[in-house]
């Protein structure tokens, strides 16, 4: 899976769980928190949808640290390749 | 036969909108059957039925605003003979018997319902529509039928860029379809409105405020509330999440929510009279625990559904039951059973970093309990001052059913319920 197509994947997940994602104005290179309004329920959710998109099950730890979607993709792009 | 009313979804409800039916004339039904949705100053519930048999006639067309016990429809209960088709026109009765046994007149007898009401809800009689809450809205105000919808997201889940495509599609055809406009000779005179007319969705931000507005107002007006907290270790309850949800795969992961509203279930049993409504001018204490939850709205707003039994809940069963719940009310698909039900309410702002809330009770229930940030804090622990995590936990109750000491008790006993986690 390319870094692109886990990308989109991301942003698909994202979108669901938060439809008020406006593409034109939303930063992937900032953190994801300080940009929408999502709580401990949206970041929960967040995760079981990239898990199903992309079978990939990010321990609570390391989604702590994960600020951005630049970094999600990143951090995935290692775990699918792995 | 058995009357289907307009439910009361709310101490404040005094009537609602029939959205649509969600079932038809000669549809068997069963209790707990979703059969319609309503629409309140708050949300659109879909409203259970409680009575299982088959539904003889509807007796309201949707787009209808009738008042809380309105009948909207007869349900013929089971064992019960169907009424005649074409029934006989009855001979007039006897004055004098007919002042004897007043029957109730429904405002308006439509039947049978037709089915493009359903669909323009986006729900059909058959399924639930898997349709994201921004794709709904946009459907709404655009006027495009979301039912057909071919959705592109999981499972068919219809979003709010499939409702755009069809959108910019009709708009296109549109222009292609229109002949090219001449040149306007003269400037076209434009009639400005004095007022800007709210968008949909704008309407319902501003009737949710007013319904908000009314019950807190009651509220601060009619109950004495008096103010507690307490400050809470939380070291082994996260301690303990910690390591539950290391084993656990992301599906069945547990918030710490979850731990925190089983607490308040449970202390509820202890302290009984928290779980109760002041109906009236007497306190009623309720046998079931049914904890609301005070879920922020996208776009503004707030709505505090029930979790029934949460108090048998297991951990698991909570959780679950709370994803579902927001979700659920997030969408706009509550349940009647659910907006009726609280008999106490939990709300946590601590996802903003506040440190404590005091919130203002939900009539008829007589206490809304109040959760801060977790946050880190120096504590003192066998005489040594280490950081601990701590939550705190408020309670705002009616003097008139309660007093300090016993709310004190129900503070400390959710404390307590805190520091054995593998208990709850």
């Amino acid at each position: 899976m390319t870094q692109e197509e886990i990308r989109q994947s991301v942003l698909q997940a994202l979108s669901d769980i938060a439809p008020e994602v406006d593409p034109a104005t939303f930063r992937t290179d900032l953190g994801l928190r300080d940009q929408l309004d999502i709580d401990s329920m949206d970041s929960l959710n967040f995760l079981i949808a990239v898990h199903e998109q992309l079978q990939v099950d990010i321990p609570e730890a390391d989604w702590a640290r994960l600020q951005s979607i630049d970094e999600l993709v990143e951090y995935l792009r290692g775990r699918i390749s792995a | 036969m058995a009357d289907f009313v307009m439910p009361s979804l709310g101490a404040d409800m005094s009537a609602g909108t029939l959205a649509a039916w969600l079932k038809q004339p000669g549809d068997a039904v069963k209790r707990g059957d979703i059969v319609a949705v309503v629409h309140t100053d708050k949300a659109d519930v879909e409203v259970e039925v409680f009575t299982s048999g088959v539904i003889e006639r509807m007796l309201i067309e949707p787009g209808t605003e009738v008042p809380v016990g309105t009948p909207l429809a007869v349900i013929r209960e089971e064992g019960a003979a169907a009424a005649p088709a074409a029934p006989a026109p009855a001979e007039p009765a006897p004055a004098a018997a007919a002042a004897a046994v007043p029957v109730p007149t429904p405002p308006v007898a439509v039947s049978p319902v037709p089915a493009p009401a359903v669909q323009a809800l986006g729900v059909t009689p058959e399924h639930r529509l898997l349709i994201s809450p921004s794709a709904r809205e946009l459907g709404h105000e655009l006027g495009i039928e979301v039912g057909v919808l071919e959705g592109s997201g999981p499972g068919g889940r219809i979003q709010r860029r499939d409702v755009e495509a069809v959108a910019n599609a009709r708009e296109a055809a549109s222009k292609e379809a229109a002949p090219p406009a001449p040149p306007p000779a003269v400037p076209p005179r434009v009639a400005v409105p004095s007022v800007t007319p709210l968008s949909p969705a704008a309407e319902r931000n501003a009737a949710m405020r007013r319904a908000i507005a009314a019950s807190m107002s009651r509220s601060k007006r009619e109950i004495p509330h008096f103010y507690l907290s307490q400050t809470i270790d939380m070291s082994r309850a996260l301690a303990w999440l910690g390591q539950e949800n290391l084993r656990r795969p992301v599906t069945e992961r547990l918030l710490h929510g979850a731990l925190l509203l089983k607490a308040v279930a449970l202390a509820l049993r202890e302290v009984p009279e928290l779980n109760a409504t002041w109906d009236g001018d007497e306190l009623v204490r309720r046998d079931d625990v049914n904890v609301g939850v005070a879920i922020a709205l996208r776009g503004g707003g707030l709505v505090a559904p029930a979790l029934h039994h949460t108090d048998e809940l297991t951990l698991e069963e909570l959780m679950h039951a709370l994803r579902d719940l927001v979700s659920r009310a997030r969408a706009g698909s509550l349940r009647s059973s659910e907006m009726s039900g609280p008999t106490i309410t939990v709300t946590s702002l601590g996802e903003r970093g506040v440190e404590s809330v005091f919130g203002v009770i939900f009539p008829p229930q007589v206490a809304i309990v109040g959760f801060g940030t977790l946050v880190e804090r120096p504590w003192i622990t066998e005489g040594q001052i280490l950081p601990c995590p701590i939550v705190n936990a408020s309670l705002s109750a009616d003097h008139r059913v309660t007093d300090g000491h016993r709310a004190s008790a129900f503070l400390a006993a959710v404390d307590r319920l805190l520091q054995e986690p593998e208990e709850l």
